[in-house]
Formats: C-alpha cells, sequence, structure tokens
C-alpha cells in the first residue's frame, strides 16, 4: 500500500481548489455560527464571500489558546451539543484545559487521517498496531486507535506505562508497529534490555512517535535499539489530534494533509507570513472540521515548510520536524535556547545516554543552566579526570552550539526520570 | 600479576555508597581494600574484592554503572621509607602513576599498595627488577 487516501496524490492545482472551496464554507460558517469568530471578523472587516483565493486566509485573524480558554469549555463550538459525540481536552497543566469537540463526522474524518499516517509509517491491514499512548482525554491513544480500525489493521489498546507487560504483550502478541512518545519508547528499549528481550524476540517494524520534539540522533538511536523505521507524527487536540501531519519513506518532512488543514508559519512577534523555507510558528486553519473549526490557530511549534516535491508522490506539502515551542524556547542569558538542540549535542557525542534534563537556576542575577546527563558504562572511567574531561567535553559543545555556557553534571544511569508519555526535559528554578 | 578492581559512579547522595555495600554483603562479596576518589557532584569508588565477575554482576543488576580496570598491587615493608622505596623504581622507569592507595596486610608485617599505572607491563619489570613482590591475582582476592 502507498497511501490510504487518493487526496494524498491529488494535483495541487485540484487540491487547491478544493481547500479554496472548503476554506470559504468554513470561514462563512464560523461567521453565521459562532459569536467570537463573527466578532473577530467584523473587526477586520470581512463580510461572508470575502474569500475569493487560498491568499485571503492571510486576512483573517489569528486564534490562540487564550481563546479557547476565554471561551471554556465550549464556547467555540460550531455546532450544537447534541451534535458533538466526543470531548478530547488537554491537561490543563499550564492554566484552563482547553476543550475540542467532534461531530460523528469530525471523528470519521480524523480517523481517515491517521489511517493515511499509518499506511505512510509503511502499515498495512495485517498489522498489528500497539497503541501506548495515554488514551482518554489526550487525543494520542483513542486518535492512534481509531485510525488503525479505520485502515483494518489490528489495534492493541495498551495505553502507557506498566512497560514490562508492554514488552510481554509485544512479542505474545506480535506487535508490529509502535506508537508512543519517542522518549517513551526509548524507555520501553531499556527495560526490553533489562528483562533480556531482544530484538529478535520482537516483530516490530515500525515506530509512530510524536507528541513531542525530537531530533534525527534520537531517530537513530531508536531505530537501531528497537530494530524499526522511526516516523515522526504531528498533531494537536485544537487542530484535530494526531493526524495533522506524518513523515514519509522518505523522512524529509512531514506531509500536512492540506485537505484539511492550510498551514502557514510565521514570525511569532510580528505575526507576518514567512516564506517557505523560514523558519517560524506553525499556524494551522480547519479546513474540514465541524465540531471546532479554528481559523488560523497559533501552535507555539517552531518548523518551516517545504514545498518541493517529495519522491513519495504524495503532492501535500511538508513540514520540518518541530525544532521547539516558542513557549518550551528558554531565555539563557538573552540567548533562546531549545531543549532539543541540546538533545541535539548530546546524541552526537558516542555513549552518551538519550536521558537528559535541563535545570536553569538564576544564582546572583545571573542565569545558570546545567545539563544534566547519564553516565553510560561506555563513557565511565575509574579516573576521575577522564570525568572531567568528558564534562568538558559535553560543556564545550554544547557552548559552541547554543553560545550560552552550562555546568554538566553527570548522573548515576536511571536517575533521571523515565516518561511514560512526554518527557519532562526543563526544571525552572527561576522565580519571575 | 594485573589484578581486576572494580569501578562504581556514584552520585553524591546519601545512601549510595551504603546501596552498594549492601548489594555486595547481600552476594556474600567480601571487600580487600578500597577508596573513593570525588568531586563536588560525583565520587568513584574503587573496590578490590575476592570475587570480581560476581560484583560487577550484582551491581550492574542493580543498575549501578560499573567498569573494571587492570591495577598492580605490591607488597612493601610497613616501615618508615617503605612507600617511597617502591615509588623509586617507578619514577625511574619514568611510569606516570594514575593513582594509589595502600592497605596493611593483617599480620601487619607488611602494607600493599595498590597502582593505577599508565604503563602497567612496564611497571611490572620495574617493581621486579627492584625485587619487590608483584602479587598474584588471586593471592589479593585471597587475603
Amino acid at each position: 500500500m502507498e497511501y490510504f487516501n487518493p487526496v494524498e496524490v491529488l494535483d495541487r492545482e485540484r487540491l487547491e481548489e478544493l481547500q479554496l472551496q472548503r476554506l470559504r464554507e468554513t470561514v462563512d460558517r464560523l461567521y453565521e455560527k459562532v459569536p467570537f469568530y463573527r466578532k473577530k471578523l467584523d473587526e477586520v472587516g470581512y463580510s461572508p464571500g470575502d474569500i475569493r483565493n487560498l491568499s485571503d486566509l492571510k486576512k483573517l485573524p489569528f486564534t490562540t489558546k487564550d481563546d479557547l480558554r476565554d471561551h471554556y469549555p465550549f464556547g467555540l463550538f460550531a455546532v450544537p451539543m447534541r451534535d458533538i459525540v466526543r470531548i478530547h481536552a488537554s491537561s490543563g497543566t499550564t492554566g484552563k484545559p482547553t476543550v475540542v469537540g467532534y461531530t460523528a463526522n469530525d471523528i470519521k474524518v480524523w480517523a481517515d487521517l491517521v489511517a493515511r499516517t499509518i499506511v505512510a509509517a509503511g502499515g498495512t491491514p495485517d498489522d498489528i498496531v500497539h497503541v501506548a499512548y495515554g488514551y482518554g482525554l489526550f487525543t494520542g491513544g483513542l486518535g492512534l486507535h481509531y485510525g488503525a480500525e479505520m485502515l483494518g489493521a489490528t489495534a492493541l489498546p495498551m495505553s502507557g506505562g506498566n512497560t514490562k507487560r508492554q514488552i510481554r504483550l509485544m512479542v505474545d502478541f506480535g506487535s508490529t508497529i509502535l506508537c508512543c512518545t519517542p522518549s517513551y519508547a526509548l524507555n520501553i528499549a531499556e527495560v526490553m534490555k533489562e528483562m533480556g528481550v531482544t530484538r529478535d524476540m520482537i516483530k516490530l517494524k515500525a515506530g509512530i512517535l510524536g507528541a513531542e520534539p525530537w531530533t534525527d540522533e534520537m531517530r537513530v538511536q531508536i531505530e537501531e535499539t528497537l530494530g524499526i523505521s522511526a516516523h515522526d507524527i504531528y498533531g494537536l487536540s485544537e487542530v484535530v489530534g494526531p493526524g495533522v501531519s506524518i513523515e514519509c519513506g522518505e523522512k524529509n518532512g512531514l506531509h500536512v494533509f492540506e485537505d484539511c488543514f492550510i498551514p502557514e508559519i510565521i514570525d511569532p512577534d510580528t505575526g507576518e507570513s514567512l516564506p517557505p523555507g523560514e523558519r517560524g510558528e506553525l499556524v494551522f486553519t480547519n479546513i474540514n472540521k465541524e465540531g471546532l473549526a479554528l481559523l488560523r490557530y497559533r501552535t507555539r511549534d517552531i518548523s518551516a515548510l517545504d514545498v518541493s516535491p517529495c519522491p513519495c508522490g504524495r503532492t501535500h506539502v511538508r513540514m520540518r520536524r518541530i525544532t521547539g515551542r516558542t513557549d518550551d524556547m528558554l531565555i539563557i542569558r538573552g540567548v533562546n535556547v531549545f531543549p532539543s538542540q541540546v538533545e541535539a549535542v548530546l546524541m552526537q557525542i558516542p555513549g552518551l545516554s538519550p536521558h537528559y534534563q535541563l535545570v536553569v537556576d538564576r544564582v546572583e542575577n545571573l542565569d545558570v543552566l546545567e545539563v544534566q546527563v547519564e553516565v553510560s558504562p561506555e563513557v565511565f572511567s575509574d579516573e576521575i579526570k577522564k570525568l572531567e574531561e568528558l564534562e568538558r567535553r559535553i560543556a564545550d559543545e554544547v557552548q559552541s552550539y547554543l553560545g550560552v555556557s552550562v555546568k554538566v553534571r553527570l548522573m548515576e544511569p536511571r536517575s533521571i526520570q523515565r516518561s511514560e508519555g512526554k518527557a519532562v526535559r526543563v526544571i525552572d528554578r527561576r522565580k519571575m | 600479576m594485573k589484578v581486576r578492581q572494580v569501578s562504581v559512579f556514584l552520585e553524591n547522595k546519601s545512601g549510595r555508597l551504603y546501596e552498594v555495600c549492601k548489594c555486595l554483603a547481600e552476594a556474600e562479596v567480601n571487600i580487600r581494600a578500597l577508596a573513593i576518589a570525588e568531586t563536588a557532584d560525583y565520587g568513584v569508588l574503587r573496590l578490590i574484592v575476592n570475587d570480581p565477575d560476581r560484583a560487577v554482576r550484582v551491581l550492574t543488576e542493580e543498575n549501578f554503572t560499573v567498569s573494571e580496570t587492570e591495577v598492580i598491587a605490591v607488597e612493601v615493608p610497613d616501615r618508615p621509607g617503605g612507600l617511597a622505596g617502591v615509588l623509586a623504581p617507578l619514577y625511574e622507569a619514568n611510569v606516570n602513576i594514575e593513582y594509589l592507595y595502600c592497605f596493611v596486610e593483617k599480620s601487619g608485617e607488611s602494607a600493599i599498595v595498590v597502582f593505577r599505572v599508565e604503563q602497567i607491563d612496564r611497571a611490572i619489570q620495574a617493581l621486579q627488577g627492584s625485587g619487590f613482590t608483584v602479587m598474584r591475582e588471586e593471592d589479593v582476592y585471597r587475603i
């Protein structure tokens, strides 16, 4: 199977016609049904029918996470509650949760999108899809679940946690595709080793890994330790959940399913649109969603768009893998630092573990960044001199890459907490 | 002639040394000599034990970072000048010492110096050439 839905290879001209038609319908519907959007659109002088071509999108207002919170819980829904068949929500750790609602058709479209991602990762109806994303209000678990069923594959609803049991069932049931966060995939690989489960005892062939930023270096490690092809999947509940985009076999960016979402890249400070290739904040407009459709939703994720043709045949634009979020960006003594940048440096030093944590503190009015790295047997030496050399090397390489000096702290193996979902990379102790 | 030393990485937090020793105790591994080198954040515990294989196995199972290093153990007379005497041939042979630690034999007549050096074979040759007893592995484990 090369792709799941023929729309994935639709020629650009027809794809854009479809986008325009759907965008027009969406904006006019929101104008009519959602007071929040009527007000915002009135403010920019919009009248129904004003969308004439795709570039008119740029005249529309942005939507932010705060807008969703201000209308908590259901204020932005575009259909009556009786048409909503499912609710998902974010954890709300940074404020009120953002709540999203789906109609029956939204659920079907979403499952179709996820089925496309599984096929892009090499999946077929013969696969056993091991879903180790959390089930519940988080979209990861149920999203992959319904996608696997839509494809006709076998869904294994593991949810997160209980890693030894995950591995036992992986062996016994012959799971072929693993779906979880990349950091949990590494955690699984570690526990496999402890349990004496080798690569040839499992049948995994691919991983559909997402929900947190990760690097190519980490991909190599996951692919080697689990013996799989690792594919980055992207999505966010506000837009639909997993299935907004996926890496195909080329692994050269993630195809954004443009028949459902229009992606843009903007300068996060000015809101100005940026051309393909330039890095900035990723913005999505829903054009094929009924329950909650958002116009120009600012994701806070940093990416860039690649419009060059992909050898896989899919015509949909690719986004570069997320390098960080505008809100998990640390500002250390005035320098922007993303955890993924530190990860990229660490993973280039042979023998270092991909488990790391950044601790930021303010000492005498100065920001101090400590990089905590676990000491593996490969890099451990009985000579303090050599350990200090290792610390220095890490500090030097991080400094030359990021432009900020850091303190490196060597840690015992497994002393950095393992995640069963999104890894906690940053502890910010600065009181601001 | 070469003795296997077991080294363990320890973060500086209370209870870690106890954890190692408890783990060895439960495995009935007997410690012959030990030394700790430390920095502000971590330490390296260096151990000579009666059964290095077992020590490495049980510590690795408990998720400690462990490595093995070859060191040499030399018997020196337990009197003033004993250590200086054994250092002389190493100095003359241009052997660089990474670290050393000493312990006294039960009989009390001689002390044993454990050396970690860069050029282990040259060190053994120099020491033997000056009449020192470089201890055999099995004798050290049996002390």
